[in-house]
């Protein structure tokens, strides 16, 4: 039942991520990573990690494609092309990609990594555990995070503040 | 009932991970490309989540948990940045994005 769970939810972000990459328009591009992340929220589900499959949805989802959107919006663009490749470079892409999907293949017939069986916490303890971990024993990358983002709002002031003349023209 | 194996939900994120890395190769718009760095950045996250799920601790969840707000803060510098150059270029092709270059 997980199994066949996991197996749709993969195949769906899969479909998504190539969405994003493929697709021509730019705004098919957002909506496409939109259904890829929530299909990876699908299977933080799975792993019974409902806090960071919420947060996913509500950064990510909420925020951060809704950015996308509104530059997109904002520059009016279109999708653009795709780089037009020299025949060199293709035959040479083709024999790594080659090569790496031989690898992993390999690695996913033979290789074993060494797991035990996931054991399952409730929701609300979860929760707790986070808040406690935060606020113990990751004290300090809390707070180096907090000043990230206000370093972030800083340089993102800065950055937008007016609207500069050319120094080309 | 069969759970997945943990070799399953990594290679999962490998082929994620591959496919963003495609994106970021391939396109030549500079915010398609920003979107394909989320999704390698999602892919990380989800190879996370499981070896701590898999290995009975929940510290890989706490990076997540940083990893989020920092791709946050990056997204919200780096769609400024793509407005700036906008604003100055009036493109956001990269290939036309060549003043180092000259």
């Amino acid at each position: 039942m997980e199994s066949i769970a996991f197996d749709l939810l993969s195949a769906f972000t899969l479909l998504c991520a190539l969405g994003v990459v493929l697709s021509k328009n730019a705004v098919n591009g957002a909506m496409c990573m939109l259904l890829c992340l929530a299909g990876i929220a699908g299977l933080f589900v799975e792993l019974h990690a409902y806090l960071l499959a919420f947060v996913l949805i509500l950064v990510y989802g909420g925020a951060v494609v809704m950015l996308f959107l509104f530059i997109v919006m904002l520059l009016d663009m279109q999708g653009g092309q795709r780089w037009r490749f020299r025949r060199a470079q293709v035959v040479g892409a083709l024999i790594s990609a080659a090569l790496l999907i031989c690898g992993l293949d390999l690695l996913a017939m033979r290789g074993r990594l060494p797991s035990a069986a996931p054991v399952d916490h409730g929701v609300g303890s979860s929760l707790s555990f986070y808040s406690y971990q935060l606020f113990t024993t990751y004290m300090l990358p809390t707070q180096v995070i907090g000043f990230l983002l206000l370093i972030a709002m800083l340089g993102v002031i800065v950055l937008s503040r007016r609207h500069r003349p050319s120094p080309e023209s | 009932m069969i759970t997945p194996s943990l070799n399953s939900y990594v290679l999962l994120s490998a082929a994620l991970f591959a496919i963003g890395f495609w994106g970021v190769l391939v396109r030549r718009n500079t915010l398609v490309i920003y979107m394909c760095l989320e999704l390698m950045l999602g892919a990380a996250t989800l190879a996370l989540v499981a070896f701590s799920r898999f290995n009975h601790t929940e510290d890989g969840d706490i990076f997540v948990f940083f990893i989020l707000t920092v791709a946050a803060a990056e997204v919200a510098v780096g769609l400024a940045i793509i407005v700036d150059l906008f604003r100055l270029r009036q493109t956001v092709q990269v290939d036309e994005l060549d003043s180092l270059k000259r």
